[in-house]
């Protein structure tokens, strides 16, 4: 029982770590334009893609050590998953600024359905995989059974703490932090004081992708398989994880993601993994009636 | 002056063509350029070159349209928000005082020269009017964004399929008790979320209709999962439309009638009781609109702020129209699950709440005719050309996405006759 627990916790940290990684891209999305940006777990999607194309090329051209590898992997996945970000603020959300209020929504599941379907066109639906890269299990004995932390796990939840600290440093600290978050607070005010508010929401939908793509090459790394469809469901995990820690707030959408991750993990291994998607839909319907404003973020206030 | 801004500046144009064929080949290169084989993959530069080609095509003609008067002219339309409600003159008499006899005429001949093929068809068509008309209620006149209305249909389609496994329910008796059914489904759904902000309302209506679609699959004892359920012919005042009665005590309608057995009789059937259905919502929602109620959706889509201030219950108007919305829904899945006679839950994925939507917005917030007629568009056009099957998702998203820069509130305006001002009445 403590075994399954303890294990359960181990996947529950991987995954919520991904979740949370996911989750930043939505709520820096939301904080910005007030806008849910429905592409954004298809942008994970692509990356996934990219991420295995990545691998496939430079093995190709013979590189075997793994650092090596996977650096340029993330690389890769990273700067060309930023520039899907910006190409798609540009197209399908950039002409919608003075819209009517449910324009941006609708035309973002117009581009969910494009991404997938482009994808499914260009590189067939059948599933695709990856090699596994990081060989090695640590093994502890807990009881009368043992818990196993493969080391391809351990580099998934070291690598995503390490994103999400650069990312904070970047936002509290730097000069483009600074404008994200004016921008966020007061949209107008900042562009009166100079700022290019336009150009700040690219940066933003950059960020949101580049993080999605580090969560692409993770997932990847540990699942190994993904299909066209997979941005779906965990583009909508990734929100609820965005909702529970407080939509707007990006230290509640790396602690939602946690808490998601292992409430999820927790639920498919003791109760039932076959209903584990509808625990985590149940719980999105359940935060968002008793608590809109999750766990970190301010309650919603309508102005006039 | 005005000579020099009306003349075109190419050189604009090419550093734009140049910038956007930079984009095109990062964004296609990987993904269209190398196709993953299993570990391998394998380069296919022609397709990529073919894309980067048209973007810069499609970038350059842009660019130098948007330099000619016409071109300023477009511009600036789209960055002035348009208008809502085009009003006509109180006199106004609708052309549809004609159409609609001419519709109703066809639809009674059309049967006796349609095959099987065609039938049934039509009848997909008319089920998306239906969905069509349901979610035009929510997303058009209340202005809620539903994401999950395929849940209410799927409750309409299992209400049906499981009631007559379960309960005995035919069609007649399954239709009222799925109409309640799917309306009590959009309150319970509905009336905790409706008093949030709108963004989450399309999350929460999201989740609910794959919980509905999760449940539906997974649990094996009561729905047979992924096997699917059988559903009932459906029978007309205990006639039945098969070539033998399949119940005791039931008699084949052609037997009753004394005529040949006619093969398509259950299609014709469901024709002729799908498009009298859809007759009664069209005529619902037609008074409706012109109802205090229909008003006030209206009105809460407008400006939320402005409804609650003067008095309105946002909640119970928002409620009212999620539960004739998913009521109607309920019914297009009866129809649904009595054409198909047997279904599945991978009828009722995120996919199909995506094409309802597309046709709604397509067809114009809140403008019925446009929606009778892009939900004809976007059903019959499909199976038309089944060779561009594949790329029926990408036109839809492409539709979707232009629409909303383009004419954000549909194609067909939301016109409304002006009322005139009585005379003798004192003002």
């Amino acid at each position: 029982m403590d075994g399954i627990f303890l294990q359960q916790l181990i996947n529950g940290l991987t995954l919520g770590s991904v979740y949370g990684l996911i989750a930043i891209g939505y709520t820096m999305v939301y904080g910005i334009i007030g806008m849910i940006n429905f592409a954004h777990g298809d942008v994970y999607m692509i990356s996934a893609y990219l991420a295995a194309i990545g691998l496939a090329v430079l093995a190709f051209f013979g590189v075997q050590s793994f650092p090596l590898l996977i650096l340029g992997t993330l690389v890769f996945t990273i700067v060309i998953t930023g520039v899907y970000g910006w190409t798609i603020e540009r197209i399908a959300y950039k002409p919608l600024r003075n819209s009517t209020r449910l324009a941006p929504l609708i035309s973002a599941i117009g581009m969910s359905l494009i991404l997938q379907n482009y994808v499914q066109i260009a590189q067939g639906a059948r599933q695709q995989g990856v090699p596994t890269l990081l060989d090695g299990i640590i093994k502890f004995h807990v009881g009368t059974g043992y818990v196993q932390l493969t080391y391809t796990k351990l580099f998934i939840i070291v690598v995503s703490l390490l994103g999400m600290g650069v990312l904070t440093y970047v936002i509290q600290r730097t000069k483009l932090g600074r404008m994200c978050r004016a921008t966020q607070q007061d949209r107008k005010m900042a562009s009166i004081l100079g700022i290019n508010t336009d150009r700040v929401i690219s940066y933003v939908f950059v960020i949101g992708a580049s993080m999605a793509a580090l969560a692409g090459v993770l997932i990847t790394m540990n699942y190994g398989t993904f299909d066209f469809y997979a941005g779906f469901i965990i583009g909508i995990k990734a929100f609820t994880a965005a909702v529970l820690g407080g939509i707007g707030s990006l230290p509640g959408a790396m602690l939602g993601g946690m808490i998601l991750g292992i409430a999820e993990a927790q639920f498919s291994g003791l109760v039932n993994s076959d209903f584990k998607d509808v625990f985590s839909f149940s719980l999105l319907v359940m935060i968002l009636i008793f608590r809109p404003q999750g766990l970190m973020g301010r309650p919603h206030v309508a102005k006039v | 002056m005005s000579v020099k801004e009306s003349s075109i500046d190419f050189k604009r144009c090419l550093i734009d063509t140049i910038l956007a064929g930079l984009v095109a080949l990062i964004v296609f290169g990987p993904i269209v350029g190398v196709v993953l084989q299993g570990y391998d993959f394998t380069l296919q530069p022609v397709r990529v070159a073919w894309l980067v080609a048209a973007v810069m095509l499609g970038r350059f003609c842009l660019s130098l349209f948007l330099q000619t008067s016409a071109g300023r002219r477009v511009a600036d339309s789209f960055a002035s928000p348009s208008g809502g409600v085009h009003v006509l003159p109180p006199d106004h008499k609708s052309m549809l005082r004609f159409v609609i006899p001419v519709v109703v005429l066809l639809a009674i001949a059309f049967p006796f020269f349609a095959n099987k093929y065609l039938l049934s068809v039509v009848i997909l068509g008319l089920i998306y009017v239906l969905l069509g008309l349901g979610l035009n209620i929510v997303v058009g006149l209340a202005g809620l964004l539903d994401l999950g209305f395929v849940g209410f249909y799927a409750i309409g389609a299992y209400g049906l399929a499981l009631g007559y496994q379960y309960l005995g329910l035919g069609f007649w008796s399954a239709l009222p008790m799925v109409v309640i059914l799917a309306a009590c489904a959009g309150a319970l759904l509905g009336f905790p979320v409706l008093r949030m902000h709108g963004d989450y309302l399309a999350i929460v209506t999201l989740g609910f209709g794959e919980i509905i679609r999760l449940v539906l699959n997974n649990w094996m004892e009561f729905t047979k999962g992924p096997n699917g359920v059988p559903v009932p012919g459906p029978t007309l005042f205990g006639l039945e439309f098969g070539r033998r009665a399949k119940e005791q005590g039931h008699v084949p309608i052609h037997e009753w009638l004394g005529v040949a057995y006619n093969p398509n009789a259950t299609l014709i059937f469901t024709f002729v009781a799908l498009f009298v259905m859809v007759l009664i919502v069209l005529y619902i929602k037609h008074r409706l609109t012109r109802m205090p109620i229909g008003r006030a959706w209206e009105a809460l889509r407008e400006d939320e702020i402005a409804c609650r201030a003067m008095g309105l219950n946002h909640v119970l108007v928002k409620l009212s129209a999620f539960m004739m919305g998913a009521a109607v829904a309920g019914i297009a899945g009866v129809f649904f699950a009595t054409k198909q006679g047997f279904i599945d839950p991978s009828s009722f994925t995120f996919f199909e709440s995506a094409l309802i939507l597309a046709i709604v917005v397509l067809g114009g917030m809140g403008s019925t005719l446009g929606v009778v007629i892009a939900a004809f568009v976007l059903t019959v056009a499909p199976e038309l050309l089944r060779s561009f099957a594949e790329y029926r998702v990408l036109l839809f998203g492409i539709v979707m996405v232009l629409m909303m820069i383009w004419r954000p509130r549909g194609l067909v305006r939301i016109s409304r006759t002006g009322v005139a001002i009585r005379k003798g009445v004192a003002p």
